[in-house]
Protein backbone atom coordinates (compact mmCIF):
# COMPACT_ATOMS: atom_id res chain seq x y z
CA UNK A 1 0.00 0.00 0.00
CA UNK A 2 2.55 2.61 -0.37
CA UNK A 3 -0.12 4.35 -2.72
CA UNK A 4 -1.15 6.03 0.93
CA UNK A 5 2.31 7.38 1.67
CA UNK A 6 1.17 11.18 0.65
CA UNK A 7 -1.88 11.28 2.23
CA UNK A 8 -0.50 9.75 5.55
CA UNK A 9 2.01 12.89 5.10
CA UNK A 10 -0.28 15.00 4.21
CA UNK A 11 -2.25 14.32 7.38
CA UNK A 12 0.63 14.09 9.45
CA UNK A 13 1.59 17.62 8.45
CA UNK A 14 -1.96 18.69 9.40
CA UNK A 15 -1.66 17.39 12.51
CA UNK A 16 1.78 19.18 13.24
CA UNK A 17 -0.01 22.42 11.74
CA UNK A 18 -2.67 22.04 13.90
CA UNK A 19 -0.58 21.42 16.71
CA UNK A 20 2.04 24.64 15.95
CA UNK A 21 -1.04 26.77 15.87
CA UNK A 22 -2.69 25.67 18.91
CA UNK A 23 0.69 26.49 20.54
CA UNK A 24 0.66 30.11 18.91
CA UNK A 25 4.13 29.22 17.14
CA UNK A 26 2.52 30.32 13.71
CA UNK A 27 -0.98 32.49 13.05
CA UNK A 28 -3.91 30.72 11.55
CA UNK A 29 -4.72 32.14 8.00
CA UNK A 30 -7.31 34.43 9.09
CA UNK A 31 -5.26 36.32 12.01
CA UNK A 32 -1.86 36.28 10.05
CA UNK A 33 -1.35 40.75 9.50
CA UNK A 34 -1.82 41.66 6.16
CA UNK A 35 0.07 44.12 5.96
CA UNK A 36 3.43 45.63 7.57
CA UNK A 37 2.91 48.41 9.85
CA UNK A 38 5.46 50.87 8.74
CA UNK A 39 4.27 50.48 5.42
CA UNK A 40 0.70 51.21 6.28
CA UNK A 41 1.71 54.76 8.60
CA UNK A 42 3.42 55.85 4.90
CA UNK A 43 0.88 55.00 2.85
CA UNK A 44 -1.63 56.66 4.95
CA UNK A 45 0.62 59.68 5.21
CA UNK A 46 0.43 59.93 1.43
CA UNK A 47 -3.09 59.00 0.84
CA UNK A 48 -3.91 61.99 3.62
CA UNK A 49 -2.20 64.40 1.51
CA UNK A 50 -3.88 63.53 -1.83
CA UNK A 51 -7.15 63.49 -0.54
CA UNK A 52 -6.98 66.83 0.27
CA UNK A 53 -5.47 68.43 -3.10
CA UNK A 54 -7.78 66.18 -5.29
CA UNK A 55 -11.43 67.77 -3.72
CA UNK A 56 -9.77 70.82 -3.84
CA UNK A 57 -8.98 70.21 -7.48
CA UNK A 58 -12.11 69.10 -8.61
CA UNK A 59 -14.22 71.47 -6.87
CA UNK A 60 -12.10 74.46 -8.20
CA UNK A 61 -12.34 72.73 -11.11
CA UNK A 62 -15.97 72.83 -11.05
CA UNK A 63 -16.42 76.66 -10.59
CA UNK A 64 -14.28 77.60 -13.33
CA UNK A 65 -16.02 75.32 -15.77
CA UNK A 66 -19.14 76.56 -14.28
CA UNK A 67 -18.04 79.92 -14.40
CA UNK A 68 -16.96 79.66 -18.12
CA UNK A 69 -20.28 78.56 -19.29
CA UNK A 70 -22.65 80.49 -17.44
CA UNK A 71 -20.33 83.46 -17.11
CA UNK A 72 -20.66 84.40 -13.75
CA UNK A 73 -17.64 86.05 -12.92
CA UNK A 74 -15.72 84.30 -10.17
CA UNK A 75 -19.13 83.27 -7.83
CA UNK A 76 -19.07 79.57 -8.77
CA UNK A 77 -15.41 79.60 -8.94
CA UNK A 78 -15.14 80.74 -5.33
CA UNK A 79 -18.37 78.64 -3.95
CA UNK A 80 -16.50 75.96 -5.22
CA UNK A 81 -13.07 76.51 -3.89
CA UNK A 82 -14.76 76.85 -0.23
CA UNK A 83 -16.98 73.38 -1.22
CA UNK A 84 -13.82 71.92 -2.61
CA UNK A 85 -12.12 72.68 0.28
CA UNK A 86 -14.85 71.47 2.72
CA UNK A 87 -14.71 68.15 0.76
CA UNK A 88 -10.73 67.90 1.14
CA UNK A 89 -11.30 67.79 5.01
CA UNK A 90 -14.39 66.20 4.71
CA UNK A 91 -11.94 63.35 3.13
CA UNK A 92 -9.28 63.28 5.38
CA UNK A 93 -11.40 63.12 8.55
CA UNK A 94 -12.54 59.98 6.84
CA UNK A 95 -9.58 58.84 6.03
CA UNK A 96 -7.69 59.19 9.08
CA UNK A 97 -10.67 58.28 11.11
CA UNK A 98 -10.36 55.10 9.61
CA UNK A 99 -14.64 55.17 8.57
CA UNK A 100 -12.72 53.77 5.01
CA UNK A 101 -14.10 56.52 2.63
CA UNK A 102 -17.92 56.29 2.97
CA UNK A 103 -19.63 58.94 1.58
CA UNK A 104 -22.63 59.79 3.53
CA UNK A 105 -22.59 59.16 8.00
CA UNK A 106 -24.13 56.32 7.63
CA UNK A 107 -23.17 53.43 9.94
CA UNK A 108 -23.35 49.54 9.56
CA UNK A 109 -25.66 49.22 11.93
CA UNK A 110 -28.61 51.73 10.06
CA UNK A 111 -27.43 50.73 6.99
CA UNK A 112 -30.21 50.51 4.41
CA UNK A 113 -31.07 46.84 3.17
CA UNK A 114 -31.50 46.65 -0.63
CA UNK B 1 23.40 67.93 -17.50
CA UNK B 2 20.68 65.52 -18.63
CA UNK B 3 17.53 67.02 -18.05
CA UNK B 4 15.79 64.56 -15.19
CA UNK B 5 12.35 64.97 -16.68
CA UNK B 6 13.41 63.66 -20.28
CA UNK B 7 12.39 59.93 -18.80
CA UNK B 8 9.54 60.44 -18.93
CA UNK B 9 8.80 61.87 -22.61
CA UNK B 10 6.79 59.66 -25.15
CA UNK B 11 8.40 58.51 -28.14
CA UNK B 12 6.68 56.98 -30.65
CA UNK B 13 8.39 53.74 -31.54
CA UNK B 14 5.91 52.33 -34.46
CA UNK B 15 3.67 54.68 -35.93
CA UNK B 16 0.16 53.65 -36.25
CA UNK B 17 -2.70 55.49 -37.74
CA UNK B 18 -6.28 53.89 -37.43
CA UNK B 19 -8.11 56.76 -39.42
CA UNK B 20 -7.94 59.84 -37.47
CA UNK B 21 -6.69 58.07 -34.24
CA UNK B 22 -3.22 58.57 -33.71
CA UNK B 23 -2.37 54.43 -32.22
CA UNK B 24 0.82 54.30 -32.78
CA UNK B 25 3.04 51.96 -30.66
CA UNK B 26 4.98 54.23 -28.04
CA UNK B 27 7.62 53.49 -25.11
CA UNK B 28 4.72 53.74 -22.47
CA UNK B 29 2.87 51.36 -25.08
CA UNK B 30 5.48 49.27 -25.27
CA UNK B 31 5.85 48.61 -21.35
CA UNK B 32 2.32 47.95 -20.95
CA UNK B 33 2.68 45.08 -23.38
CA UNK B 34 5.94 43.64 -21.30
CA UNK B 35 4.17 44.33 -18.09
CA UNK B 36 1.53 41.88 -19.04
CA UNK B 37 3.58 39.32 -20.79
CA UNK B 38 5.72 39.25 -17.31
CA UNK B 39 2.91 38.72 -15.15
CA UNK B 40 1.38 36.19 -18.02
CA UNK B 41 5.01 34.46 -17.72
CA UNK B 42 4.88 34.74 -13.87
CA UNK B 43 1.50 33.39 -12.97
CA UNK B 44 1.24 30.71 -15.76
CA UNK B 45 4.97 29.36 -15.30
CA UNK B 46 4.78 29.94 -11.64
CA UNK B 47 1.21 27.86 -11.14
CA UNK B 48 2.94 25.38 -14.47
CA UNK B 49 3.67 22.34 -12.29
CA UNK B 50 0.78 22.58 -9.37
CA UNK B 51 3.06 21.00 -6.86
CA UNK B 52 1.46 20.51 -3.73
CA UNK B 53 5.32 21.59 -1.92
CA UNK B 54 5.31 24.97 -3.98
CA UNK B 55 8.78 25.85 -5.74
CA UNK B 56 10.12 29.14 -5.37
CA UNK B 57 7.92 30.18 -8.27
CA UNK B 58 4.61 28.55 -7.33
CA UNK B 59 5.27 30.16 -4.06
CA UNK B 60 5.47 33.57 -5.30
CA UNK B 61 2.25 33.14 -7.83
CA UNK B 62 0.51 31.78 -4.85
CA UNK B 63 1.29 35.00 -2.41
CA UNK B 64 0.33 37.45 -4.89
CA UNK B 65 -2.85 35.40 -5.27
CA UNK B 66 -3.70 34.60 -1.04
CA UNK B 67 -2.40 38.52 -0.59
CA UNK B 68 -5.36 39.72 -3.18
CA UNK B 69 -7.92 37.31 -1.89
CA UNK B 70 -7.22 38.35 1.57
CA UNK B 71 -7.35 41.90 0.69
CA UNK B 72 -10.72 42.15 -0.57
CA UNK B 73 -12.25 39.17 1.97
CA UNK B 74 -10.88 41.90 4.71
CA UNK B 75 -11.71 45.01 2.99
CA UNK B 76 -15.01 43.55 0.99
CA UNK B 77 -16.16 40.50 2.37
CA UNK B 78 -17.75 37.18 0.41
CA UNK B 79 -19.75 39.54 -1.78
CA UNK B 80 -16.16 40.74 -2.96
CA UNK B 81 -15.05 37.45 -4.54
CA UNK B 82 -16.42 37.42 -8.10
CA UNK B 83 -14.63 40.68 -8.72
CA UNK B 84 -11.59 39.30 -7.37
CA UNK B 85 -10.05 38.84 -11.50
CA UNK B 86 -10.39 42.50 -11.58
CA UNK B 87 -8.46 43.48 -9.01
CA UNK B 88 -5.49 40.52 -9.05
CA UNK B 89 -5.11 41.72 -12.35
CA UNK B 90 -5.05 45.84 -11.59
CA UNK B 91 -3.07 45.31 -8.62
CA UNK B 92 -0.29 43.09 -10.54
CA UNK B 93 -0.66 45.32 -13.72
CA UNK B 94 0.59 48.66 -11.58
CA UNK B 95 2.96 46.39 -9.21
CA UNK B 96 4.71 44.78 -12.68
CA UNK B 97 4.85 48.47 -14.28
CA UNK B 98 6.56 50.37 -10.87
CA UNK B 99 8.89 47.50 -10.54
CA UNK B 100 9.85 47.16 -13.98
CA UNK B 101 10.11 50.77 -14.34
CA UNK B 102 12.59 51.22 -11.83
CA UNK B 103 15.31 48.96 -14.38
CA UNK B 104 17.54 50.88 -16.03
CA UNK B 105 16.71 52.39 -19.37
CA UNK B 106 12.81 51.31 -18.34
CA UNK B 107 9.97 53.56 -18.78
CA UNK B 108 7.44 53.73 -16.05
CA UNK B 109 4.22 54.09 -17.45
CA UNK B 110 2.73 55.02 -13.99
CA UNK B 111 4.58 57.69 -13.88
CA UNK B 112 2.21 59.63 -16.28
CA UNK B 113 -1.23 60.49 -15.11
CA UNK B 114 -2.75 59.97 -18.27
CA UNK B 115 -2.44 56.50 -17.55
CA UNK B 116 -3.32 56.46 -13.93
CA UNK B 117 -6.22 58.34 -14.35
CA UNK B 118 -7.70 55.86 -17.32
CA UNK B 119 -7.08 53.29 -14.34
CA UNK B 120 -8.68 55.36 -11.52
CA UNK B 121 -11.62 56.54 -13.81
CA UNK B 122 -12.41 52.87 -14.92
CA UNK B 123 -12.35 51.59 -11.22
CA UNK B 124 -14.40 54.74 -10.54
CA UNK B 125 -17.11 54.39 -12.78
CA UNK B 126 -17.09 50.73 -12.33
CA UNK B 127 -18.02 50.90 -8.65
CA UNK B 128 -20.45 53.76 -9.71
CA UNK B 129 -21.71 51.36 -12.15
CA UNK B 130 -22.27 48.40 -9.56
CA UNK B 131 -23.18 50.61 -6.62
CA UNK B 132 -26.65 51.76 -9.00
CA UNK B 133 -27.14 47.94 -10.06
CA UNK B 134 -27.21 46.59 -6.62
CA UNK B 135 -28.88 49.44 -4.83
CA UNK B 136 -30.80 51.54 -7.54
CA UNK B 137 -31.53 54.78 -6.53
CA UNK B 138 -30.82 54.02 -2.86
CA UNK B 139 -27.47 55.31 -4.59
CA UNK B 140 -28.23 58.88 -4.10
CA UNK B 141 -28.71 58.48 0.12
CA UNK B 142 -24.95 58.14 -0.36
CA UNK B 143 -25.14 62.11 -0.91
CA UNK B 144 -27.59 62.70 1.57
CA UNK B 145 -26.94 61.10 4.89
CA UNK B 146 -29.70 60.17 7.12
CA UNK B 147 -31.07 62.15 10.27
CA UNK B 148 -29.42 65.04 8.66
CA UNK B 149 -31.89 68.20 8.90
CA UNK B 150 -33.33 69.42 5.65
CA UNK B 151 -31.77 72.77 6.27
CA UNK B 152 -28.96 71.51 5.76
CA UNK B 153 -28.53 69.51 2.57
CA UNK B 154 -27.53 72.28 0.25
CA UNK B 155 -24.61 72.95 1.82
CA UNK B 156 -24.14 69.10 2.79
CA UNK B 157 -24.68 67.44 -0.58
CA UNK B 158 -22.43 68.88 -3.22
CA UNK B 159 -19.52 68.45 -0.31
CA UNK B 160 -20.28 64.78 -0.37
CA UNK B 161 -20.71 64.38 -3.99
CA UNK B 162 -17.30 66.78 -4.72
CA UNK B 163 -15.84 64.54 -1.78
CA UNK B 164 -17.65 61.19 -3.80
CA UNK B 165 -15.98 62.80 -7.47
CA UNK B 166 -12.58 63.59 -6.10
CA UNK B 167 -11.86 59.95 -5.14
CA UNK B 168 -10.32 58.79 -8.84
CA UNK B 169 -8.46 61.86 -8.63
CA UNK B 170 -6.74 61.69 -5.34
CA UNK B 171 -5.96 58.01 -6.60
CA UNK B 172 -4.56 58.87 -9.56
CA UNK B 173 -2.40 61.93 -7.93
CA UNK B 174 -1.01 59.60 -5.66
CA UNK B 175 0.17 56.71 -8.05
CA UNK B 176 1.44 59.50 -10.61
CA UNK B 177 3.38 61.96 -8.39
CA UNK B 178 4.68 59.07 -6.66
CA UNK B 179 6.47 57.52 -9.59
CA UNK B 180 7.30 60.58 -11.17
CA UNK B 181 8.82 62.09 -7.70
CA UNK B 182 11.18 59.14 -7.11
CA UNK B 183 12.28 59.05 -10.39
CA UNK B 184 12.94 62.59 -11.09
CA UNK B 185 14.87 62.35 -7.62
CA UNK B 186 17.16 59.23 -8.80
CA UNK B 187 18.04 61.20 -11.84
CA UNK B 188 18.37 64.39 -10.24
CA UNK B 189 21.33 62.44 -8.05
CA UNK B 190 22.71 60.00 -10.58
CA UNK B 191 23.32 63.41 -12.57
CA UNK B 192 26.01 64.40 -9.91
CA UNK B 193 27.87 61.36 -9.32
CA UNK B 194 29.96 61.50 -12.54
CA UNK B 195 30.91 65.66 -12.31
CA UNK B 196 31.62 65.32 -8.65
CA UNK B 197 34.53 62.87 -9.68
CA UNK B 198 35.96 59.75 -7.83
CA UNK B 199 36.29 62.05 -4.69
CA UNK B 200 32.64 63.67 -4.09
CA UNK B 201 30.76 60.66 -6.31
CA UNK B 202 30.21 58.38 -3.69
CA UNK B 203 28.06 60.84 -1.98
CA UNK B 204 25.08 60.83 -4.64
CA UNK B 205 25.81 57.07 -5.59
CA UNK B 206 25.14 56.24 -1.80
CA UNK B 207 21.92 58.39 -2.05
CA UNK B 208 20.67 57.10 -5.42
CA UNK B 209 21.21 53.27 -3.71
CA UNK B 210 19.26 54.06 -0.43
CA UNK B 211 16.75 55.86 -2.77
CA UNK B 212 16.52 52.64 -4.94
CA UNK B 213 15.57 50.77 -1.96
CA UNK B 214 13.29 52.94 -0.96
CA UNK B 215 11.51 53.53 -4.48
CA UNK B 216 11.22 49.51 -4.71
CA UNK B 217 9.27 50.15 -1.78
CA UNK B 218 7.09 52.66 -3.30
CA UNK B 219 6.69 50.71 -6.04
CA UNK B 220 4.85 47.89 -4.25
CA UNK B 221 3.04 50.59 -1.52
CA UNK B 222 1.48 52.80 -4.30
CA UNK B 223 0.59 49.04 -6.35
CA UNK B 224 -0.88 48.18 -2.42
CA UNK B 225 -3.15 51.69 -1.61
CA UNK B 226 -4.62 51.77 -5.02
CA UNK B 227 -5.97 47.93 -4.94
CA UNK B 228 -6.51 48.58 -1.58
CA UNK B 229 -8.89 52.25 -2.49
CA UNK B 230 -10.43 50.28 -4.62
CA UNK B 231 -11.43 47.72 -2.54
CA UNK B 232 -12.66 49.97 -0.20
CA UNK B 233 -14.57 51.72 -2.56
CA UNK B 234 -16.26 48.41 -4.17
CA UNK B 235 -16.96 47.92 -0.72
CA UNK B 236 -19.18 51.28 -0.22
CA UNK B 237 -20.91 49.93 -3.26
CA UNK B 238 -21.72 46.51 -2.58
CA UNK B 239 -22.57 47.77 0.94
CA UNK B 240 -23.41 50.88 1.26
CA UNK B 241 -22.33 52.42 4.67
Amino acid sequence: MSDDHPNKDLKDLDNRLKQARQEGKIGAPENRPGGTGDASGFSMAMRVGSELVSALIVGVVIGLLLDNWLDTGPWFFVLFFFLGAAAGVLNVYRAASSMGSAPGYIRPEDKIDG
Amino acid sequence: MANPLEQFTIKTLIPIQLGEIDASLTNSGLFMVISVAAITLFVTLGMGKRSLVPGRWQSLAEISYEFIAGMIRENVGNDGRRYFPFIFSLFMFILFANLIGLIPYAFTFTSHIAVTFALALFVFLGVTVIAFIRHGFHFFTFFLPKGVPVAMAPVLVPIEILSYLSRPISMSIRLFANMMAGHTMLKVFAAFIIPLGIMGGWAPLAVDVALTVFELLVAFLQAYVFTVLTCMYLNDAINMH
